[in-house]
């Protein structure tokens, strides 16, 4: 067992884990953030999508020890203080979630390609959120709730 | 689908790597980007007693001209590869495939070196590889050791690389000016494993092929020059039907494709002779 | 004004989007255990021993079990009125007991203090299996399940009118044989339970229940040996169930024992693999279908025979998948004459299950097919054909001479050619026509096509709502439905909001918790909107009654000239002037009359007919010739839901179910080896449409025939999504590659589609060597 220090939205989270504990487990059993899913254990599904260093990472696919003193942020500090960041309230206006198992992975996928302040075109859109699988939703809603964000901010993509 | 245990040991040079290695022997095995490693060990196919974490190496990730080679390096970053910032149709073509290479979060992580050193038949790094003769660069306590990429890939899965070799650095030839170079690669959804790939280079002089280098990838245990469409092409103009000719050629000339689930060998043999006419166009259109 | 109608944001997506949620892998009790599942890796054998002396030794192991420890625990029963008699020979138990029938079949469990340790101990268990030869294909010769009991174990016959008469004298009989692959719902969220006795309430509570927890509390009590009121299921939040998810598995039996026997927590999560060969499969079918037409393509009669895979077990849905087939397949066509025979066979595969649309996914493609092969053969348009076939509005109600369930199949309102009409104008169909002509004129292999199918929903026989209002006219529904996260939560409080003219925002439904609620039937065949719908409405039609009562008292004003309208009650023609009292206050009142904290109305909405309604889709695909893929790229969905709660909510289950229903058509397929090895063992070889593979799918939702079979006129909405995609895929690919009814089989993966465009040009060269002169 290894002591690390697991850097989430700049709380410490000082966990004792295996070398082979992933991080998504980690941050589930150990640090209680249960919020990042797991899916497949295999890197396909992205329901364990989470930031590493502004990164979006498949955290079944990174051992908890390789995270030790890096920025991780997951789906629990997109809202501030229960009020809805605006990814959050476009998933919740445009319906773009239904069970919500995969709702987590996709809002910190689509964190960062709004945080990337590129513009982004429909296409280009859809295949980066293709990295993630949803069985309910058939994606239409989610790529809206998306698309309205980066259009507010500007990153319409229009001139791409 | 957790792993079985390991000690978790980081390297933090190649030296220590190689020091690692040696002293566990086929008990270890090295740790870069894990989008290939980490399933295989999720599914207990791979249990290594002992993973090495390379990822801490300084001055790992690098592409640099030196002289007519590009030198990169192992812990380079797929993602890295959409915008190498380097000149030249090598620097056109690596974009191209790297846009290929799974999705955007296993593209973030998942390295250049550690993709040749898994070696899997659809792999657009080891295609680009074998296509462009690479030399891969292997380091052990015991010194350094060129591989050439005719020699690295044994099957699916395995290369030359000895239990106490770690792969540190790659150099593809820079193309100069003349060269043309194209992609293309057969999926059933985005993302997935290609079902067959192809690159292709040619170099023009005065409106003939001069040099030509068509490679295959997912059609066979390991990705593969075709002599028989290089030699189709050398002498000509390129035009479509030679283009054509040469596609033909790959496809019959082609050995022991593979069957799996997504296609059998004849597809493969259809889609080797689709992927080599589209990698070729792609490389007079993009290239 | 009303909420009935309204697209609002749903109530239950807060936890859902902040990361809050409390799905079974996020639930934990102290001192709990974690249980893995060794499975079987032979399809077929006899168990001589299982060796578990090495995991019992196992770092952090607390027990193992094999077959032997439970051999007192009966095989899982089948749910009342599902079966045919002669499935409940082929129960399985819950854990293997002397032979095993296919690779995942549970056969030992390990008990440990952590998930990885349990997975170590799990790999040191060693099953001694004596090979037996496996019966792995659909359309193999049936074997033996067990001494006397052949692995077709029952045949069904479902028929009306005079169907050799019809095919005798038809002018035409055309034929086909079409087939569907094997694939599932896979929720995104895997299978997973937790179970802990409860010493204070002397009690076994299960968590993380979930699709029909009421249902499962009787069959699991009775399993486990315990009376009803020790046992209660709990559900949480679900990711996903499209049938596959809470039906009672071996391995949540197990959850429950243990924690029973051990008295201690035990927690079940399963793995990616383990649900994909372990949870339920479905669809796989055979059809021989038969019609017998006249010159102008109608139908006179159908005669088909199917064989059903039910893989090795019955489970327990029994045969409602094969029934349901039988009974759903003339679909929205008149059919005057009907036979259908179905063989369930058992093949030594994973065990077959409901999926999202089941039997009307298969039957559809079967019978669209069979429509463009009919109007290819006739040479007659393929939409002609389907409107010469389709039941007229002033035939409705329309009743087919036999049951599902024990209940007649009565399709009650629709005008199906309307509907068809308007969605063909909605999509401009005209235009697409034109434009795949002219892309095909200049070489590309484009195609449309347009399906028709009839689905069903609000499966009653009943559904108890309490609603209750406390002091400040907070409102709770308490329901005995469960969630698998399709916006029971929301749909339910706009219908209580509605009746009571509350606002929705502060109503809490509760679902999944046996302990609420004496009975519940749960969430399956899209019955929610209709029967929930409606058995809310009628409790909180009672709460409305007290509070206008009360409220006549207050305002001396007779109930009549009372109205509620944003939790105000007030007079009619003065409302905002006159005087009025809020209907928190009018609670309070009740209240502080009577000794309780809440008013309370629970009431039951009994239904015996189910609800069927009209749809339709429109897919658009180019095939690549050179590659053999295929892209989708239009996909609409027409449905007259009767009357919509909320529509953004329908479109959402239509859109959903659209693109599994597309994934089930050119990707998702269980495959196995002759050996009944599964093939298709991971996401990378079961392959699901990303949002790259599939376009924005279109709805267009009519509300244009109220259901007559239930006070709020609803109908269902949550399968049509997925019903016709298969069927409009194949059409459409017929239609690009030129031979409408050429897609026998699904999924359409390149491998079958070359094959199909090798045929065609084997057989275009054929007739060019023929009509040259050149001998093949």
């Amino acid at each position: 067992m290894t002591r690390i220090q697991l850097n989430v939205y700049e709380t410490i989270h000082d966990v004792e884990v295996e070398p082979r504990h992933s991080l998504v487990d980690t941050l589930r059993e150990g640090c209680g953030l249960t919020g990042s899913h797991i899916g497949c254990e295999h890197g396909v599904c992205g329901a364990c999508t989470v930031l590493v260093d502004d990164q979006p990472v498949r955290g079944c696919l990174m051992f908890a020890v390789q995270a030790d003193g890096k920025d991780i942020r997951t789906v629990e500090g997109l809202d501030d203080d229960g009020a809805f960041n605006a990814l959050q309230q476009a998933f919740h206006e445009h319906h773009a979630l239904q069970c919500g198992f995969c709702t987590p992975g996709m809002l910190m996928l689509a964190t960062w390609i709004v945080e990337r302040g590129l513009p982004v075109d429909d296409n280009e859109l859809r295949e980066i959120m293709a990295s993630n699988l949803c069985r309910c939703t058939g994606y239409r809603n989610i790529l809206r709730a998306v698309r309205a964000v980066l259009d507010a901010s500007g990153q319409d993509g229009a001139g791409a | 689908m957790k792993p079985a245990s390991f000690e978790y040991v980081t390297a933090e040079s190649w030296d220590a790597a190689a020091a690692s290695l040696a002293e566990h022997g086929d008990d270890a095995l090295i740790l870069a980007g894990g989008q290939s490693l980490v399933p295989v060990m999720n599914f207990r196919l791979a249990q290594p007693a002992v993973l090495v974490d390379v990822n801490v190496i300084p001055d790992s990730a690098y592409l640099q001209i030196d002289g007519d080679s590009l030198r990169i390096g192992a812990l380079t970053r797929h993602v890295r590869f959409e915008a190498p910032g380097i000149d030249g149709p090598l620097g056109r073509l690596l974009p191209r495939i790297a846009h290929h290479i799974a999705h955007l979060p296993i593209r973030m992580r998942g390295t250049f070196g550690g993709s040749l050193a898994h070696a899997d038949p659809a792999s657009e790094w080891c295609t680009l590889a074998r296509t462009l003769d690479a030399v891969m660069i292997a380091q052990s306590v015991t010194g350094e050791r060129r591989i050439a990429a005719a020699d690295f890939f044994h099957s699916a899965l395995a290369t030359d690389l000895a239990d106490d070799e770690v792969l540190r650095e790659v150099e593809l030839p820079a193309l100069g000016p003349d060269w043309r170079c194209g992609f293309a690669e057969f999926n059933r959804r985005a993302g997935d494993f290609a079902i067959v790939q192809s690159v292709a280079a040619i170099e023009l002089h005065e409106g003939q092929i001069v040099s030509a280098r068509i490679g295959v990838g997912g059609a066979t245990e390991t990705p593969q020059r075709s002599g028989a469409a290089e030699k189709a092409l050398l002498g000509g103009a390129p035009t479509s039907e030679l283009f054509a000719e040469a596609a033909g050629a790959a496809a019959d000339a082609i050995e022991d494709l593979l069957t799996d689930q997504q296609a059998n060998a004849d597809l493969r043999r259809d889609l080797v002779r689709v992927m080599v006419l589209r990698a070729l166009e792609d490389a007079v259109s993009a290239g | 004004m009303t909420l009935i109608g309204k697209s609002v944001p749903r109530l239950e997506d807060r936890e859902l989007l902040t990361g809050t949620g409390r799905f079974a892998g996020d639930q934990n009790f102290e001192g709990q255990l974690h249980m893995r599942v060794v499975r079987a890796s032979l399809a077929h054998g006899r168990i001589l021993s299982v060796d578990t002396a090495a995991a019992a030794a196992s770092p952090g192991v607390f027990a193992v079990w094999t077959g032997v420890d439970v051999a007192d625990v009966s095989p899982i029963n089948l749910r009342p009125g599902s079966a045919l008699q002669d499935l409940e020979k082929c129960r399985q138990h819950i854990l293997a007991q002397d032979i095993v029938r296919y690779v995942g079949e549970p056969v030992a469990v390990v008990f440990a203090d952590d998930p990885y340790r349990a997975e170590d101990a799990a790999e040191l268990i060693w099953a001694d299996i004596e090979e037996l030869p496996p019966v792995v294909g659909l359309m193999d010769m049936p074997g033996e399940f067990a001494p006397g009991v052949s692995t077709e174990p029952a045949v069904l016959v479902k028929g009306y009118g005079d169907v050799d008469a019809a095919f005798a004298s038809a002018a035409h009989i055309v034929d086909c044989e079409l087939s569907v692959g094997r694939h599932a719902g896979v929720p995104l969220e895997t299978r997973g339970a937790l179970a802990i006795w409860n010493d204070d309430e002397n009690r076994l509570e299960f968590h993380a229940a979930a699709k029909i927890p009421h249902t499962n509390r009787i069959a699991l009590a009775e399993l486990l040996g315990l009376e009803l009121d020790q046992l209660h299921l709990f559900e949480g939040h679900v990711g996903g169930g499209f049938g596959v998810r809470g039906e009672i598995y071996p391995d949540e039996v197990l959850v429950n024992l243990a924690a029973l026997r051990f008295r201690r927590p035990v927690k079940w999560i399963e793995d990616r693999m383990e649900h994909l060969i372990a949870a339920n499969h479905s669809r796989e079918q055979t059809h021989r279908i038969r019609a017998a037409i006249n010159a102008d393509g109608l139908i006179l009669a159908i005669d088909h025979e199917f064989w059903f895979n039910q893989g090795a077990y019955a489970r327990t849905h029994g045969a409602t998948v094969p029934v349901v087939s039988a009974t759903m397949l003339p679909g929205p066509y008149k059919v005057p004459a009907y036979r259908a025979t179905g063989h369930i066979r058992l093949t030594n595969v994973t065990p077959a299950g409901t999926y999202r649309g089941p039997g009307r996914y298969e039957t559809t493609f079967v019978r669209e097919q069979l429509m463009d092969t009919i109007a290819a053969e006739l040479d007659l348009d393929p939409l002609a054909v389907r409107r010469t076939n389709l039941i007229a509005a002033d035939e409705m109600p329309y009743e087919r001479p036999f049951e599902i369930g024990g209940k007649p199949i009565i399709y009650d309102s629709g005008d199906y050619p309307e509907s068809l009409a308007r969605f063909l104008d909605h999509v401009d169909y005209d235009a697409v026509q034109a434009e795949m002509a002219e892309r095909r004129a200049s070489g590309e292999m484009a195609g449309a096509a347009i399906i028709c199918f009839v689905e069903l929903g609000g499966d009653g026989p009943f559904d108890d709502v309490r609603v209750e209002m406390d002091t400040d006219g907070r409102v709770e529904v308490i329901t005995g439905v469960a969630s698998v996260g399709q916006g029971v939560e929301t749909v339910i409080a706009q219908i209580c909001a509605d009746t009571l003219g509350i606002d929705y925002a502060g109503i809490t439904v509760t679902h999944g918790q046996t302990d609420r609620i004496a009975r519940g039937q749960g969430a399956r065949a899209s019955r929610v909107t209709v029967m929930t719908g409606n058995a809310t409405h009628k409790a909180a039609s009672g709460v409305r009654g007290m509070l206008l009562e009360k409220a006549a008292e207050l305002l001396q004003s007779p109930v009549e000239t009372l109205e509620i309208s944003d939790g105000v009650i007030g007079i009619v023609e003065g409302l905002g002037e006159g005087p009025s009292v809020t209907v928190a206050a009018a609670a309070a009142e009740i209240l502080r009359g009577q000794n309780a904290p809440r008013i309370a109305v629970e009431e039951s909405f009994e239904n015996d007919r189910a609800t069927y309604s009209f749809g339709a889709q429109l897919a658009v695909v180019v095939v690549n010739p050179l590659t053999v893929g295929v892209t989708v790229e239009r996909f609409a969905v027409v449905y007259d839901i009767g009357r919509a709660v909320n529509p953004m909510l329908v479109e959402g289950q239509l859109v959903g179910g659209a693109v599994q229903g597309i994934g089930g058509a050119l990707f998702e397929e269980f495959l196995y080896d002759e050996t009944g090895q599964p093939l298709s063992v991971s996401f990378a070889d079961y392959l699901m449409p990303t949002a790259a593979e599939v376009p924005d799918v279109e709805c267009l939702v009519l509300e244009d025939s109220p259901s007559t079979t239930n006070p709020l006129t609803l109908k269902s909405g949550g399968d049509p999504g997925i019903t016709g995609a298969g069927a409009a895929i194949a059409a459409a690919i017929g239609d690009a590659i030129g031979r409408p009814g050429a897609i026998k089989r699904l999924p359409v993966t390149p491998l079958r589609l070359r094959a199909i465009l090798r045929g065609d040009a084997d057989r275009k060269q054929e007739k060019n060597n023929a009509e040259n002169g050149v001998s093949t």
